[in-house]
């Protein structure tokens, strides 16, 4: 793996009594999406504000594109761009006003802003809105034209904290397009998400943390991979049920669940094909309306690493 | 330079704003008519000035001191607004000068103040008020409205970056009642006793003599009266250096560390 572009060791931060952050080690290598996964108060927000300077950390060592973001925030703030979780932009301005000023106020000069907000809209599609004054966008739009002013100086690293929370699919989709182009640029992004998909999506790389600290790390596939596949089965009627059940749990050694006809495998491992399960349930005689190997969803990763199923829901909420 | 360069970059955006929104514009033009009828003609036709003179002279530098007063709010809404909205924390996470936010905020409310002042003073001419006393004593009294309303806007800065938005929101009304205790439209001497300290040691009340006292405008107070007006020019100067020592570093530590 390449040398990582940001780096935590014991990366701690205390509100008072609350330990938001209780010794945190991250290493993201460059030019991908990194996925940054938790609940609600697990410390997603206050790694990405610890990382782009805004909050300073009560302990350990955070470095971003070589700079230690303690002694050195100018420098980290030349070469990283956040967008947080608001569309932080004036609404009293069109879109293209505000990029102009960011710009300015990136050290881009007069005219490099210019240049550089006018090159962003033509890239992102954008320019048919950008003369409108923000305050009659949609939420989808604004959140488009907040993502790109955080592209004004090109940054090495990109921090996207929980860039489509709140927006319609639509726009959700738009915003996720916008993000894949950025990579192909070679940034490097550190995506904060409560919504399982939009990691699976983006990200090549995920960390899942969860009061604090790493619970989990690797690729999408990976984490998936740790809890193996589920086998959905839905028996012809419920005189089928046992008979299936039995069956299932002989090819996986796993205890099989029933919810009425629809029963289900976790599965860990190596699964048999389908084509077997189904030859074997016919041998045993039991009438089979619908059969599927379904891969596990993050979610089913985030829950088995966290634990409670209420608190999933509550997240995915 | 920097400082300069981001302060007037900053200090635009609050222009383009205008420009977006004549409305502000159109306000500032009508809201000194109006003070000027309502306190000069509709209250000032049953208030006696002490000492005799015109009320409208006595009233109008009453005026110029409270319209910068309402500069508090500006500023305190304008701040919580992009606290609010997380602007603040993108200016934060950019390799902008840390002073330059604040010096942004008040030095573009200074340009609409000059405006909103000038305005004032045209209103003030067209109803008979007049500067007596020359006009070097007459530009030091603009000066010192300038400064007046230039610490308001670094008082409303602070204030911005402690008070979320909402709550901002329903403070911002209240600048105008608690700048009348005070003697922009009265005499103090007839206050009962508690509400005469107050009113007699407001900033606002200092500022006001100071403009009656350099505009040679009725209604200054002898030397018996309370020391800020006996002395107004040395009490302003005292007072506005006074609230800058203290709102201008708050200021700019509170928004390089806003957040921590």
């Amino acid at each position: 793996m390449a040398d990582p572009i940001v780096h935590t060791t014991g990366l701690r931060k205390d509100f008072g009594d609350v330990a938001a952050l209780t010794g945190l080690d991250l290493e993201i290598p460059p030019h991908v999406v990194y996925g940054l996964l938790g609940p609600n108060g697990a410390g997603k927000s206050t790694t990405v504000r610890i990382l782009s300077t805004l909050t300073r950390a009560s302990g350990g060592q955070a470095v971003v594109a070589g700079f230690d973001v303690a002694r050195r925030p100018d420098s980290v703030r030349r070469v990283i761009g956040l967008a947080g979780q608001d569309a932080a932009l004036d609404h009293a301005l069109t879109g293209r006003e505000n990029l102009r000023i960011f710009g300015r106020l990136s050290r881009l000069g007069v005219r490099g802003a210019r240049q550089r907000a006018d090159e962003l809209l033509a890239r992102f599609d954008l320019t048919a809105a950008a003369d409108r004054l923000v305050s009659t966008y949609s939420g989808g739009m604004s959140r488009r034209i907040h993502l790109i002013a955080s592209l004004l100086r090109a940054p090495t690293v990109l921090f996207l904290d929980e860039p489509t929370t709140g927006l319609d699919p639509r726009s959700r989709i738009g915003v996720w397009e916008s993000i894949r182009d950025l990579v192909a640029d070679g940034t490097t992004v550190l995506l904060t998400s409560q919504y399982l998909a939009e990691v699976d999506q983006l990200a090549s790389a995920v960390a899942v943390i969860d009061h604090g600290r790493l619970i989990a790390e690797g690729s999408p596939a990976r984490l998936k991979s740790r809890i193996g596949s589920h086998i959905d089965v839905v028996v012809e009627s419920m005189d089928h049920l046992a008979g299936a059940m039995a069956v299932l749990e002989r090819l996986t050694g796993r205890r099989p669940e029933a919810d009425g006809p629809h029963i289900v495998v976790a599965a860990v491992g190596e699964v048999p094909p389908l084509p077997q399960i189904v030859r074997e349930l016919d041998a045993a005689g039991t009438g089979i309306r619908d059969i599927g190997i379904r891969e596990p969803s993050l979610d089913d990763v985030f829950l088995s690493l966290t634990g409670s199923a209420a608190e999933t829901r509550e997240v995915m909420a | 330079m920097i400082l300069l360069a981001d302060g007037w970059t900053l200090t635009l955006r609050k222009l383009l704003q205008l420009r977006h929104q004549p409305g502000t514009l159109i306000a500032m033009l009508i809201m000194p008519m109006v003070f000027v009828v309502l306190f000069g003609f509709v209250f000032g036709s049953a208030i006696a000035v002490p000492g005799g003179g015109n009320y409208r002279e006595y009233l109008l530098p009453g005026l110029f001191v409270m319209t910068a007063v309402p500069a508090i709010a500006t500023a305190m809404l304008a701040v919580a607004t992009d606290q609010g909205r997380g602007v603040t924390d993108r200016l934060r996470s950019m390799p902008t000068h840390r002073a330059a936010v604040p010096l942004g905020q008040t030095g573009s409310d200074g340009l609409t103040g000059l405006f909103g002042l000038a305005v004032m003073l045209a209103c003030g001419l067209a109803v008979g008020w007049r500067a007596h006393n020359g006009i070097g004593q007459t530009l030091a009294g603009v000066g010192l409205l300038l400064l007046f309303r230039y610490t308001m806007s670094w008082i409303g800065t602070y204030l911005g970056l402690v008070i979320p938005l909402p709550t901002a929101d329903s403070l911002a009304p209240l600048t105008f009642p608690i700048g009348m205790l005070s003697n922009a439209f009265v005499p103090t001497a007839g206050m009962p006793a508690w509400l005469r300290v107050i009113c007699d040691w407001n900033p606002i009340s200092a500022t006001v003599a100071a403009c009656r006292s350099l505009f040679g405008n009725p209604g200054v107070p002898g030397p018996d009266a309370a020391w800020p007006l006996a002395h107004p020019v040395t009490a302003t100067l005292l007072w506005l250096a006074l609230l800058l020592l203290i709102f201008v570093p708050l200021s700019v530590r509170r928004f390089a560390r806003a957040g921590l």
